[in-house]
């Protein structure tokens, strides 16, 4: 309370405070969902707009957010916005698609192997899975990530047109890898996914899922949530990819559920968005869960990404990993706030997180707040957080050896990230980073 | 013949002048070498004729192959034909020797022709492991990030291994003995010898005399105070090492109080 300035609120001060969004219950699509979506609604009009006096906003300014002039896409509003770009629908692992899902702004397409349907996999788009699957849905749905986690929860949950539901049944394992793409092109329009994933006891899945717009002049939002169960001894490899447009802001609120000896590899890259905030919290609830959790950005011009990791270790021998590592130039910032946590009784945890900034401009910044909070006696937690420069000394010796300033930099820039490519075992996925890292680095 | 010409250069680094005029010519083909005691300019000749960005040049020449070395970045050096094996050579975490030194041959082919597809992979790799097996380096070297936990002798080999790869006309040698035992120095000299020949022009830095048992100077300098004060064969520097660097400091540190 004492770290709160003493200012009175003056009169610009609120007027200058975001708008409110301006959607209403008649938004809420029908269908399936029904009670969890009135449910989703009734909690979200009981949250104001976040402001950096709360905790979790402290660095992450909504004030310019025209919150009331979003809209929510119409049925078929994709046929007159650009369409998904080739390089987005390629395999980004292995050779194809098991399954891939394309989500669009009132609209979505599906594709699964029919090999896949017979072993009683289920990948399809939210509106599909309300119809086909109500029950599965309605079981599974909202039970890792709440609508009271937080206002954008609440809105997702509520308003998704957009989405998915992957469920693989009991030692089901899925050996071509499946894929999904949210695209968010148009201006004024607020799109909203929700992703349910469920891997049952003894599955094991890969899943790479990518959320992208162009750029375009004006504003434009996303609401996400992803939600990831992963059972007993069950594997899953999970991939996100955001490259949302300029001029969108994002918000997302991701957490998975480990169980016994379940493992969990969650790859995140960040490298769009004018604003993100995202939460992402892995719940390592039954004894023997592992979980590793790999964030790559990269933030140019007046981007601003925030961070928000969560490792929950519940159950004694649980093992968290986390290593997010960040470049920033132009004028951009970037916010990695983590926190261990250790339930009491969660002994002989192992629990690591470690985030890394290289900062390219003088006027980028990157924020880096780690945390521990330890509730058991017999456990094993470490982090780093570190803030460093381009230095002049490795360029100089790279020049020196006829390497151009432009590829001097790249080179130092592709070895700072090294650590994270390693911890990536798709070659798709690390070629996809590695062209951004270009394009960031040639981009003004 | 390619020739670097250094004329009465002068260099400060933040307004305190390190080199004070010095003069020297080294033809491509000859082994020059530079000694003097410690804080007389030594290093600083090497990175200025590098060119790195903290020493300012404020009077004098450098011109190699009649083009003004003083108006090009380091890379540009580099590519001109000039190398620098580092005293200190600089660690690049998460960057393997062979990215690294592949990046540096296509940067040469694609500054001759900027369509350049670059070195094949199965040429690179042929070149590098000979290289290395002259230098006598495991192979799996190559898959190391560079000079990142090196010890002292893998840092100076793998400098000795990158001038291999890059075949400078002139090299500078910054005090490529220290931090070396004497098998090590003996890889490393042997490497430079073996590089040695009509078409590569050498400059040794060196504090002490060892390193030129194993590389034979055709003309030995010694380094005074920001000047090359002497000038003479392979026995100055034998002169040198029994006699240490007293009696220049007396003959020239007198006469400049004079």
């Amino acid at each position: 309370m004492q770290e709160k300035p003493k200012v009175s609120v003056t009169r610009t001060r609120r007027d200058s405070a975001a708008k409110e969004f301006s959607f209403t219950a008649d938004s809420i699509p029908v269908g399936g969902l029904k009670d969890v979506r009135a449910k989703a609604w009734d909690a979200f009009t009981k949250f104001s707009m976040p402001i950096t006096t709360d905790e979790a906003w402290r660095r992450t300014d909504l004030r310019l957010l025209p919150a009331s002039d979003f809209k929510i896409p119409k049925a078929g509003a994709f046929e007159d916005l650009p369409v998904v770009p080739e390089n987005l629908l390629k395999p980004l692992t292995g050779e194809q698609h098991g399954g891939q899902i394309t989500l669009l702004p009132g609209g979505s397409r599906v594709e699964l192997d029919p090999d896949l349907v017979s072993k009683g996999i289920i990948f399809t788009d939210i509106l599909t899975a309300e119809r086909e699957h109500p029950e599965l849905l309605n079981r599974l749905i909202g039970t890792v990530v709440k609508p009271e986690d937080g206002k954008f929860a609440a809105l997702a949950s509520a308003l998704a047109q957009n989405g998915i539901l992957l469920y693989v049944p009991k030692n089901v394992k899925v050996e071509t890898p499946l894929h999904s793409v949210l695209w968010g092109p148009g201006v004024d329009l607020a799109h909203f996914s929700h992703l349910v994933v469920y891997v049952d006891d003894g599955a094991s899945v890969t899943y790479v899922h990518e959320a992208a717009s162009p750029d375009e002049s004006g504003h434009a939002m996303h609401a996400g949530i992803v939600e990831i169960h992963v059972g007993k001894d069950a594997n899953l490899r999970f991939v996100e990819l955001q490259s949302w447009g300029r001029h969108v802001w994002n918000f997302s609120h991701e957490r998975a559920h480990v169980d016994r000896g379940g493992n969990l590899d969650w790859i995140f890259g960040a490298v769009g968005s004018r604003l993100t905030k995202n939460f992402s919290d892995l719940d390592l609830a039954g004894e023997g869960a592992q979980g590793r959790m790999s964030g790559f950005y990269f933030t140019d011009g007046t981007q601003h990404l925030d961070h928000d990791t969560q490792q929950n270790h519940l159950a004694p021998h649980t093992t968290s990993d986390l290593l997010f590592k960040g470049a920033l130039k132009g004028k951009s910032r970037s916010v990695w706030q983590g926190m261990i946590y250790v339930a009491p009784g969660a002994q002989k945890t192992d629990g690591y997180q470690a985030n890394r900034n290289l900062i390219l401009d003088e006027e980028s910044r990157a924020d880096s707040i780690p945390g521990l909070e330890i509730l058991a006696d017999d456990v094993r937690c470490t982090h780093g957080a570190t803030v460093g420069k381009l230095e002049k000394e490795p360029l100089f010796y790279l020049k020196s050896r006829g390497i151009p300033q432009a590829d001097a930099e790249r080179l130092v820039v592709e070895g700072f990230f090294d650590p994270i490519m390693q911890r990536i075992p798709f070659e798709g996925v690390r070629e996809r980073f590695q062209q951004a890292i270009q394009d960031k680095l040639l981009a003004g | 013949m390619s020739q670097l010409e250094i004329k009465n250069l002068h260099v400060s680094i933040e307004d305190k002048e390190i080199l004070k005029g010095l003069s020297l010519t080294i033809n491509q083909g000859e082994v020059h070498a530079i000694m003097g005691p410690n804080g007389t300019g030594k290093s600083t000749l090497a990175y200025t004729l590098m060119g790195h960005p903290n020493y300012t040049v404020t009077d004098g020449e450098i011109i190699f192959k009649g083009q003004n070395m003083l108006e090009l970045e380091p890379d540009e050096r580099s590519r001109a034909g000039i190398f620098l094996a580092f005293q200190y050579p600089v660690a690049i975490p998460g960057v393997t020797v062979a990215n690294f030194l592949r990046t540096a041959l296509n940067a040469r082919r694609r500054a001759v022709n900027p369509e350049d597809k670059g070195i094949s992979i199965l040429d690179f790799r042929k070149m590098l492991k000979e290289k290395m097996d002259m230098l006598k380096m495991d192979h799996a070297f190559a898959g190391r990030y560079l000079n990142d936990g090196f010890s002292g002798g893998e840092k100076k080999r793998a400098e000795i291994l990158q001038m291999a790869a890059l075949k400078p006309e002139i090299a500078i040698l910054d005090e490529t003995d220290s931090g070396l035992d004497i098998d090590a120095l003996r890889i490393v000299s042997e490497g430079v010898n073996t590089l040695s020949g009509p078409e590569l022009g050498v400059l040794v830095i060196t504090h002490y005399q060892r390193l030129l048992n194993y590389i034979k100077p055709n003309f030995v300098h010694i380094m005074l105070d920001g000047r090359i004060v002497e000038s003479g064969g392979p026995d100055l520097a034998l002169h040198l090492e029994e006699q240490g660097y007293d009696w220049v400091r007396e003959k020239y540190e007198e006469t400049a109080e004079a």
